[in-house]
């Protein structure tokens, strides 16, 4: 009587076509995602309920920091050079090629604009760290017009871009009397919608 | 050409080893879940919530008194205070009764439980609505629509919130978050006044002032 022969099945399948499957994902997933541009300051933002997300493009970001001062940050290297091209004309600066080139290179931008020339001299890894330590934040007046830098880029961006968002990012220990300045400058220049970006909190019961 | 030039001879011409072209895929596989999973992970864990508002124009020729003319029986007014404290009252505030502002939280049993008891009937509706949305299978669009017409009620309570100088920005969230959880579709965030302080004022005093005031018109 001959032995049973067991037939040996081998336990290896085939990863072939789960490799093409994860291989088509990650290639899309890759595609559609944008790299977050760094910040310059570490915001701590408040929690909410709200569950709308923020679009991804046309946004102008503006970063409260809990002293007060504020970086503003637009998405798209075009706009941001038409930005500072039409704030400069208002004040009467004047910027080189390679200066205009060095600021659409950085996405967040934080200092007057008497500053910012020598700012954008600088090389470009260094601009960021020395915004960021010695910088005073885009000068926002509640009073005196021509001073109020805040606005100005404001326009500028708006001008620049029709749809743009505004959104604020203030951190949550924030001084009340900050963030009305800033509300109340956008409040004079007619920008009367805004985004206050906020993170998840969960909330017991089903309001 | 291409050929691997065999040395000796003809003999084992054809004959070539066959080898296995099978390669194993697994190690492949395992990388790329690991970073699709981080591509996806960073894709929706990054963005960032988002709350709109809308401010009132400043350019409208209104005064303040216009402004805060709303009726007294539906306004509640909001005072965020410093060190995470928050007051409020309804209607018109009373100068001579320093009870008349009350002193509430942040917390569940705080401001939310005095705005939700104010807003008991849209809430229950907006309750019931979503209720209806669930069963009969709505469309988002007018489940926005009619609980938009809801919260529009005659009814509903106007808040206007005030902030004082030394409240911090995740008050002012907070109290707006509060809107949002209550159903509450008009409020306003408005500057505060010279009165609000005193009461505020008045109130950590325990009526203090107003004898001053009584004192004074005498």
């Amino acid at each position: 009587m001959p032995k049973v022969k067991v037939k040996r099945k081998s336990t290896a399948i085939d990863m072939t076509a789960m490799s093409d499957v994860t291989v088509l994902l990650l290639t899309f997933f890759m595609l559609t995602s944008t790299f977050v541009e760094p910040e310059p300051v570490q915001i701590a933002v408040p929690s909410s309920v709200s569950e709308i997300k923020i679009p991804e493009t046309n946004v102008l970001q503006i970063l409260v920091e809990a002293d007060g001062r504020i970086f503003m940050g637009v998405d798209g290297p075009a706009i941001r050079v038409a930005m500072l091209r039409d704030v400069a004309e208002q004040y009467g600066y004047e910027f080189t090629d390679q200066e205009l080139v060095n600021f659409q290179e950085s996405a967040f931008f934080g200092v007057p604009l008497s500053q910012l020339k020598a700012l954008l001299d600088l090389p470009l890894e260094d601009q960021e760290k020395i915004m960021v330590a010695q910088g005073t934040g885009v000068p926002i007046d509640s009073t005196a017009n021509p001073s109020n830098e805040f606005k100005a880029w404001v326009k500028a961006a708006r001008k620049a871009n029709r749809d743009v968002r505004i959104s604020i990012k203030a951190a949550s220990n924030t001084p009340y009397s900050k963030i009305h300045l800033v509300m109340s400058s956008l409040q004079d220049i007619r920008e009367n919608r805004y985004n206050l970006i906020t993170t998840l909190k969960s909330v017991a019961g089903d309001f | 050409m291409a050929e691997v030039q065999q040395k000796d001879g003809g003999k084992k011409k054809g004959k070539q080893k066959k080898m296995n072209i099978r390669v194993d895929f697994t190690p492949m596989v395992d990388m790329n879940m690991l970073l699709l999973t981080f591509f996806m992970l960073c894709t929706t864990m990054s963005k960032p919530q988002t709350m709109e508002i809308s401010m009132p124009s400043n350019d409208k020729t209104l005064t303040e008194q216009e402004r805060d003319k709303v009726a007294a029986s539906r306004a509640i007014t909001i005072i965020l205070g410093g060190e995470d404290r928050v007051y409020y009252y309804t209607g018109e505030p009373n100068y001579e009764d320093w009870t008349s502002l009350q002193e509430t939280s942040y917390a569940d049993d705080g401001l939310r439980a005095m705005l939700l008891g104010r807003n008991q009937e849209v809430v229950a509706k907006i309750r019931e609505l979503k209720k209806e949305k669930i069963d009969t299978g709505m469309s988002d669009e007018e489940y926005d629509k009619r609980a938009g017409e809801i919260k529009d009620a005659k009814t509903a309570p106007i808040v206007i919130i005030k902030a004082t100088d030394d409240s911090t920005y995740k008050n002012l969230v907070d109290a707006l978050d509060e809107m949002h959880i209550c159903s509450i579709n008009k409020y306003a965030i408005v500057d505060i006044t010279e009165g609000d302080e005193w009461l505020v004022e008045n109130y950590e005093k325990k009526g203090e002032l107003t004898d001053q005031i009584d004192r004074d018109q005498m």
